[in-house]
């Protein structure tokens, strides 16, 4: 059902708060929603609209220069919290396609990638150099696992095997777990039989 | 066979198929647990795939996060706070008739938070893997269950194949030894750990909270430890059963029942981390060190004793922080000015909650100016509390007695806080926002939170017990 995601070619715009958690990302009284879509308008509701409902000048997305990056890097531990798989539909509604953190919260994390979010984490140096250079232009391969900067260097980073697979491959997981369906039932078999 | 620990013991016994370097492992869920917002688009899928939910005879519902927290009206009406509320729950109400599914709905005399009403009807037993779309499923941990929060795609794959496709976490053991002093609960123990270790500190392990201090804790207790193992960034905790898990679960609706109940019984006790098994990491608590704890900042790992100093910040992430919460470096969150009490969610919101909160407010009226709301976890424990007088102790005090719900936890009933006011809660997010927009958290237990109720300021609950016992 999911689209191929090969690569992610953007300019980058940086949210360096540490512990960015999912009622920031998406308050809770948007979760009365029964849809996946049109999350986007509230990503970051609190945090980015003024008083009077204009754009906070404030809020570092809100910048010029951060319209319409696709790549956001963010300070340690993002998407700490709930396990509201609200958060990365959001932040995909929003623009956003990839989020580097040199740490990024375990739900969160299988919650992007199930949805075509990528969410990478770096060395504590790498992620760094990234906060403190808003703006660059990276390329991130999804098959080579790198990413490549503006002077011609690359990073790579860790991707799970079976993540990367079905991101390349648009392979849904719940296809992969249907196709098991003999073994679970055998072990089915095997817990009745212990009862 | 090597020594393993109770986690590793608990994985190998769920593996439908090993994970490979490709492919992470099938993992088979015992009980899944479901509630109104992170379902409804998990039942969609399953319906655009033509799908059926493969066990329903696993699987659990019940209503708690968009519920309103008063009664109906006299015309029947449920005062829900938005049409999208109701919406919600009327649309998983069809989904569980459509695909067969036990409801703890509004007619049941056992509806409730999903993780306090879970265990109550006795579905929680040692040895399972229970999943919920909601990160406090570690709250089941207390019974030696292996139970962890997950996303609505993977609540899809549950409905549709019982099976989780997972990767195994490593293992982390909190030794707690020594003895949590009077006036110290396992609230505050948990926050001690959680400022300990850091809000990131568990993540990617399942913690097991281990020691003398935690087999002293009560099973009510335990399930408050293990509930807020996420703040940790942990996804799971476990505590290993023993005498008092058994005692706890006999004979509730749910749990084996004779020749069974023995058999499980036999089986469950073998699951202790054995002699000899080794941790991934380790951490040793002294329990008799901890103080009453509160939060002063935005996120649970900022926690200090009541007492003591808030710290100074260390960048100026921190100090946004505290520019948030209007607290000042250097002084205590004891004193500060409240506006509202919370008392509830699957944190805190047990009878033995309640009953700690009721014993400080007995013969004590709230505050002038402060709200206080008390919201039993589940439709039981509002009857058992009830059947004591507690709402009584709670009214005459000047405390509003709700429905249950998840209420002012995650205010998306419409029970919430104004932006500025500042909230003693028991429950267990102190985000931005997360108790209204602009609302000023600071997370404590019944005992801190009932003192602070009496007082009006932030409060010292041993001054309260400490005059009953002098008296
Ligand atoms: S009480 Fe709070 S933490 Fe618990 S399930 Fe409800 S919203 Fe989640």
């Amino acid at each position: 059902m999911s689209q191929p995601l090969t690569y992610v070619h953007s300019r980058t715009a940086v949210l360096r708060d540490e512990n960015i958690d999912t009622d920031r990302i998406i308050p809770a009284r948007f979760l009365t929603t029964t849809e996946r879509t049109g999350l986007g308008k509230h990503c970051f509701e609190d945090w980015r609209y003024a008083a009077d409902g204009s754009d906070d000048p404030a809020f570092p997305l809100n910048q010029p220069q951060a319209k319409g990056c696709a790549i956001l890097v963010a300070g340690r531990n993002f998407g700490c919290g709930s396990s509201r798989e609200h958060a990365p539909w959001a932040l995909l509604d929003y623009g956003i396609q990839a989020v580097i953190s040199n740490e990024i919260a375990d739900i969160f994390r299988g919650n992007a990638l199930k949805n075509g979010l990528l969410a990478i984490v770096l060395s504590d140096a790498e992620h760094r150099w990234l906060l403190d250079n808003p703006g660059v232009e990276l390329r991130i391969d999804i098959a080579t696992s790198s990413i490549r900067l503006p002077d011609g260097g690359s990073i790579h980073f860790d991707l799970e095997p079976f993540a990367r697979h079905c991101l390349l491959n648009g392979v849904d997981q719940m296809g992969f777990l249907l196709q098991q369906d003999d073994a679970i039932g055998a072990y089915e078999q095997r817990l009745e039989k212990a009862a | 066979m090597s020594a393993r620990t109770l986690f590793d013991k608990l994985w190998d016994a769920h593996q439908v198929k090993a994970e490979t370097e490709s492919t992470p492992g099938v993992l088979y869920i015992d009980l899944h647990m479901v509630h109104e917002v992170t379902s409804p688009q998990a039942f969609d899928e399953l319906r655009a795939r033509g799908l059926k939910v493969r066990r329903p005879d696993r699987t659990l519902a019940t209503l708690d996060h968009s519920t309103p927290t008063l009664p109906a009206g006299a015309d029947g009406k449920r005062p829900y706070f938005t049409k999208e509320a109701e919406a919600q729950v009327a649309k998983l109400e069809a989904n569980v008739a459509e695909f067969g599914i036990d409801l703890m709905g509004w007619d049941s005399p056992h509806r409730g938070v999903v993780h306090v009403a879970g265990p109550e009807v006795g579905a929680t037993h040692p040895g399972m893997t229970i999943v919920c779309g909601d990160s406090h499923t570690a709250t089941h941990g207390a019974f030696g269950a292996l139970a962890f929060g997950i996303g609505t795609t993977e609540v899809g794959h549950v409905l549709a194949t019982q099976c989780l496709l997972q990767r195994k976490p490593r293992s982390f053991a909190i030794h707690v030894d020594g003895q949590l002093q009077p006036g110290v609960t396992a609230k505050d123990l948990i926050l001690h750990i959680i400022g300990k270790i850091g809000i990131g500190g568990g993540t990617g392990h399942v913690l097991e909270y281990t020691g003398d201090a935690v087999r002293a804790l009560s099973m009510e207790e335990r399930m408050t430890v293990c509930n807020m193992s996420i703040e940790a960034g942990a996804r799971a905790g476990l505590i290993a059963p023993d005498e008092k898990t058994f005692a706890w679960l006999e004979g509730r609706e749910r749990a084996p029942k004779g020749e069974a109940w023995d058999a499980a019984v036999a089986t469950w006790r073998t699951l202790t981390t054995d002699e000899g098994a080794t941790y991934d990491r380790e951490v040793r608590i002294d329990a008799s060190a901890i103080q009453p704890s509160v939060t002063y900042g935005t996120h649970p790992g900022m926690v200090v004793p009541i007492h003591a100093p808030v710290p100074a910040a260390a960048d100026a992430l921190e100090q946004r922080a505290l520019d948030y919460m209007k607290v000042t470096a250097g002084k205590p969150i004891a004193g500060e000015t409240v506006d509202v009490v919370f008392i509830g969610s699957c944190t805190n919101g047990r009878l033995s909650d309640l009953r700690a909160a009721a014993d400080i407010l007995r013969g004590r009226r709230v505050a002038e100016g402060v709200r206080m709301l008390v919201v039993p976890g589940s439709e039981q424990v509002r009857r058992d509390a009830e059947r004591e007088g507690l709402h009584e102790v709670f009214i005459a005090a000047g405390a509003e007695w709700r429905q249950p719900g998840c209420s002012m936890c995650i205010a998306m009933n419409g029970d919430m806080a104004q932006p500025g006011q500042l909230v003693v809660a028991t429950s267990n997010r102190n985000f931005e926002g997360r108790q209204g927009k602009g609302a000023r958290t600071v997370l404590a237990s019944p005992l801190v939170a009932a003192a602070s109720a009496v007082a009006g300021r932030v409060a010292d609950p041993r001054d309260y017990l400490n005059q009953e016992a002098a008296a």
